[in-house]
């Protein structure tokens, strides 16, 4: 029982040795960094985006980790990201030493069936609505027929922007809503349903369904762009200190025309002219 | 040598196996346990707020929620697959039966996501449109209904695997004394195949309870305590789904510790099945075992059963 067994298991040693040899290469050549390489981390809203950006940057190697605004903003303070990521504003304490660069601005659309008579909302209206005290769109001016509201769960990224820029931080989003995790299935779920109240980001919207006007300003690129939009984030890149170096260099090509008609393609408003 | 090789292969691929399973289960306790520790494992299942961004976890309104689309389910689901079992397995003609039960069987097979876009096409549109029920369509209603469908298979191909092991003699002894065969069915098939009809029906809640992606599209998800079958309402699994996206800390730790709620009710529940169908499987060796005293046979399945109203029953016309 000599070569017939030993032959394919020296293959096999083989093509062993040459998989560990070649993953220890990928490896080491994964954690040698170059001056033009950047380390991003942060918001799990920006990640989708970011990586877009990463795609087209011939600069260097581009590398995007998730985790949150939080730790984004964190990551910035202690140096274990060259660049944060964070879709929501910095409290005092936290944009201490750091560098906040808006790459870009993200509104969210409050969408309705099209059938609909509502076509326009004052921000207290959709608090109450949302707060369960505003039940029948009779009284914002509709059809007397019981509201349904649609909210996105709890953890992401619309909805804590939702509650930030409308409920604020007294007032909760009510149990009766419906809980659904995709923006395309909320989309949906308004679009079949009359009597529906959603919100959705602004590159989710398309004419299946109807945006109303929030204090008689309408999400569009240009409003959302001019901050008149009130539920809109901005996404920020937050360095420490001014960006040098990779981070300039990435952060520069964000910011240029190329960059910036990416995020345009992408549904969010640019924030540079071009 | 070989032998022993393969031996000791196979060996290890049944460990793996089971430690794969204790893994993890050690996994999700070692995650979740914390939590429900820190809350007090009281508030955290009867608690009935659950926000996450509040660092409120009570887990009711899904509890509340999982029971009643697995009730709503078994209302709907059992009597249309005990009919179901009781024609394929006792009236319909070989022919039929040899075509139909490798086609409910087949049912079991079509993806949950089918059964949920179906439901979020036809059956939620339905729901709120029909003239007594109404609301958003979206509820307990919905998904009860589509895991009723999707319980069948389980319910009915377990059924006509009891009903075809009660012994002949059972059905022979029954007609000799004169009984039709609908009477020959309640009275005599149905009781003695009782413990594994209600295997069946435990290992069709077992199914019911830990559907996710079906009842994720159809239920509405709301976290709320269900006052009518017409409200949304958000089961264990779809807590987890829907969250486990941006979950980090102790969000993320809460919906582990959901996974140990729903490990532990799923695991209750296939104990209980396999008891109840290892007590039937027993009784049925007895009676095919002695196959010339039926008398002694019934007796001991009815003792086995816990059910001695049958036998006087059988016996009495023949006294």
């Amino acid at each position: 029982m000599s070569s017939p067994i030993h032959a394919p298991r020296r293959r096999l040693t083989t093509i062993f040795v040459t998989l560990v040899v070649l993953i220890a290469a990928s490896c080491a050549r994964a954690t040698t960094r170059d001056g033009g390489d950047v380390v991003l981390a942060g918001s799990t809203s920006i990640q989708p985006f970011a990586e877009r950006w990463a795609e087209s940057y011939q600069l260097g190697r581009v590398t995007v980790q998730s985790g949150g605004s939080t730790a984004g903003i964190k990551a910035a303070h202690d140096g274990t990201a060259d660049v944060g990521m964070s879709s929501r504003q910095l409290h005092a304490e936290e944009s201490e030493g750091l560098v906040q660069t808006v790459v870009a601005r993200d509104g969210i659309a409050v969408i309705v069936h099209r059938a609909n008579r509502v076509q326009a909302l004052t921000l207290a209206q959709l608090r109450g609505i949302y707060a369960g005290t505003i039940r029948s769109w009779r009284e914002v001016g509709g059809a007397d027929a019981s509201i349904t509201v649609i909210t996105r769960e709890e953890g992401s990224g619309t909805r804590d922007t939702f509650q930030e820029r409308v409920m604020g931080s007294g007032v909760g989003i009510a149990r009766e809503a419906l809980v659904t995790a995709y923006s395309g299935g909320l989309r949906k779920m308004v679009a079949e349903d009359p009597n529906a109240i959603g919100y959705v980001t602004f590159s989710q919207l398309n004419d299946r369904v109807h945006a109303v006007s929030l204090d008689g300003v309408l999400p569009t690129e240009q409003t959302i762009r001019d901050a008149t939009y009130h539920l809109q984030r901005p996404f920020l890149f937050l360095t420490r200190g001014e960006p040098a170096g990779g981070s300039e260099q990435f952060l520069k090509f964000v910011l240029s025309p190329r960059g910036q008609s990416i995020a345009r393609a992408e549904g969010l408003a640019p924030v540079s002219t071009y | 040598m070989r032998d022993r090789m393969i031996e000791r292969m196979l060996l290890l691929a049944a460990t793996s196996a089971v430690a794969m399973l204790a893994l993890i289960t050690i996994f999700i306790f070692r995650e979740g346990l914390p939590v429900i520790l820190d809350h007090g494992p009281l508030a955290f299942v009867a608690g009935v707020t659950w926000a996450p961004s509040l660092g409120q976890y009570g887990l009711l309104p899904m509890i509340a929620g999982s029971a009643v689309v697995t009730a709503g389910a078994l209302v709907v689901g059992l009597p249309l697959g005990l009919a179901c079992a009781i024609t394929l397995a006792e009236m319909a003609p070989p022919k039929a039966r040899t075509v139909l039960k490798p086609t409910i069987e087949l049912l079991a097979g079509v993806p949950s996501v089918v059964y949920g876009f179906i439901g979020m096409e036809v059956l939620v549109p339905f729901i709120r449109q029909a003239p007594l029920l109404g609301g958003p369509g979206y509820s307990a209603l919905a998904a009860s209904i589509i895991l009723a469908v999707m319980v069948l298979p389980t319910i009915i191909s377990i059924s006509i695997d009891a009903i075809e092991a009660v012994p002949r003699s059972f059905r022979e002894g029954s007609y000799a004394l004169g009984a039709t065969q609908w009477q020959t069915i309640t009275g005599v098939v149905l009781p003695a195949a009782r413990s594994g009809i209600v295997a069946a029906v435990i290992l069709g809640m077992g199914r019911a309870v830990g559907e996710t992606m079906a009842v994720i599209m159809v239920a509405g998800n709301s976290v709320q305590m269900p006052h009518s079958l017409l409200d949304p309402v958000r089961t264990l699994t779809a807590n987890i789904a829907l969250e486990m996206g941006y979950a980090s800390g102790a969000h993320a730790q809460a919906l582990f510790a959901t996974g140990i709620v729903l490990f532990v009710i799923s695991l209750g529940l296939n104990e209980i099945a396999g008891r109840v169908r290892g007590r039937s499987r027993a009784s049925v060796v007895v009676a095919a075992d002695a196959p010339a005293d039926a008398e002694a046979a019934a007796e001991a399945r009815a003792e086995l059963l816990g059910a001695p109203a049958m036998r006087p029953r059988l016996m009495k016309p023949s006294l």
